[in-house]
């Protein structure tokens, strides 16, 4: 949802809009995720602003992942023709009703395929919570393995587990993609 | 109804239109003849508020169309555009392309405006194909549905932009006799075409343009027929006689 409001921001013509969207998304885009975390985890607290792990994790790749969603977003909808956001405007539509009934309906069959890219890759990349102590899959392999020794047996079932994450992901945006793609 | 006063607008340094000035009256068929290039659509452009001009005035029933003004909005609702390519939704049928304006822009109620937007469909031929969507629709059939989207508004005037030269040739005449019946019914038109056939029959009255001036203008058979200015003589044999 981020990712579509710093995409509307882009292309909403406003020109202060535009700017401060395309300055969030370089910016965010050009901070490596593990580097973000640290900065919600560590440096928010001397700001006031204290986050358990687990909350600092959430936030830190959402925000992360809403700048790649953005440019996805943005690449849906400048793909929209512009003759039919002419013609909307031609029958009255402002720019929120061309957008929410021309525009988006249309886009959302082309973001759709990376859409679901992006959010394999933010599942797998919960791993990179472990560096501010989450206790997520990755560091509790990493626990169990240091203690047991069983690394093949540890390190396999944890990929299974990411893959039994990650193919429902699969399957339910393949599920979408085909019903955009039958209306 | 529509009045343009030495209305001038560039792109970059390029001036496309250097001081137009032309009015258009209630009922009237005005029909905007021209070389490409020569700024017969981003005439409708401005006067639609889809571009804005430098300099002049633009005006529909009294209103100043400004394209950064609210009002614009109101203006769009009673002057309506058909667009060479159609433009129309293809993730909506054809009934849903009608209905879009009046439902979501006009807010009427859906039963309503679906009765309408059938009838309307019925008007231009194409009462069988509202539930299909406009890339299973030939060229002329997308352009009638595009006229329908148009009607839906109940503009007082609408303007076309080249309708018919994206067409195939035989499917211009279907589009056409949709036009002559709207010129026939009363409604205020202004079309930018290369139909020499339809100005002379249907229209009021043509306005020759070129470098973006109006070079003649006047009654449409006296203009087709008995061109005064050079350089239209020489444009409409051209266009008329292309070998």
């Amino acid at each position: 949802m981020l990712g579509l409001v710093w995409a509307l921001m882009r292309v909403s013509g406003i020109r202060i809009l535009t700017g401060l969207s395309a300055a969030l998304i370089n910016v965010i885009r050009g901070i490596p995720i593990i580097v973000l975390l640290f900065y919600i985890y560590f440096v928010m607290p001397d700001f006031g602003i204290a986050l358990s792990a687990l909350q600092a994790a959430i936030i830190g790749l959402g925000i992360a992942y809403s700048a790649y969603q953005a440019e996805n977003f943005r690449a849906g909808i400048e793909a929209i023709d512009k003759g039919q956001i002419e013609a909307a405007q031609t029958i009255g539509m402002g720019w929120w009703l061309t957008m929410r009934r021309v525009v988006l309906p249309q886009a959302v069959r082309i973001i759709l395929p990376p859409y679901g890219n992006i959010m394999i890759m933010m599942l797998k990349d919960s791993s990179q919570a472990s560096t501010i102590t989450v206790a997520e899959l990755a560091l509790q392999g990493k626990l169990i393995a240091s203690s047991t020794f069983k690394n093949t047996s540890v390190f396999t079932l944890v990929a299974l587990m990411y893959l039994t994450m990650s193919i429902p992901l699969i399957l339910l945006v393949r599920h979408f993609e085909n019903k955009a793609n039958r209306k | 109804m529509i009045e343009l006063n030495d209305v001038h607008k560039s792109f970059g340094k390029v001036e496309v239109l250097k001081g137009i000035t032309a009015s258009v009256a209630k009922s009237e068929v005005v029909c905007i003849i021209g070389p490409s290039g020569s700024g017969k659509s981003t005439i409708l452009r401005c006067i639609n508020g889809l571009e804005s001009y430098d300099r002049g005035e633009i005006s529909v029933e009294g209103a100043r169309v400004d394209q950064g003004n609210r009002s614009i909005v109101a203006i769009r609702t009673q002057v309506s555009m058909v667009f060479q390519r159609f433009n129309l939704f293809p993730h909506r049928t054809a009934l849903e392309n009608v209905i879009e304006g009046p439902l979501y822009v006009k807010k009427e109620p859906r039963e309503a405006a679906i009765a309408r937007g059938r009838a309307l469909l019925a008007q231009v031929g194409l009462a069988d194909k509202a539930e299909v969507h406009p890339p299973k629709l030939s060229g002329g059939q997308q352009q009638r549905v595009a006229i329908a989207r148009a009607l839906a508004m109940q503009p007082k005037a609408i303007l076309f932009d080249e309708p018919t030269s994206a067409l195939d040739p035989e499917l211009v005449g279907e589009v056409l006799s949709v036009m002559r019946k709207l010129a026939d019914d009363g409604m205020t038109m202004v079309v930018v075409t290369h139909e020499m056939g339809f100005a002379r029959d249907v229209a009021d009255r043509v306005l020759f343009i070129d470098g973006g001036v109006i070079v003649e203008q006047g009654a449409a058979k006296s203009v087709l027929n008995q061109p005064q200015h050079p350089r239209t003589q020489d444009f409409l044999r051209r266009v008329l006689h292309p070998l």
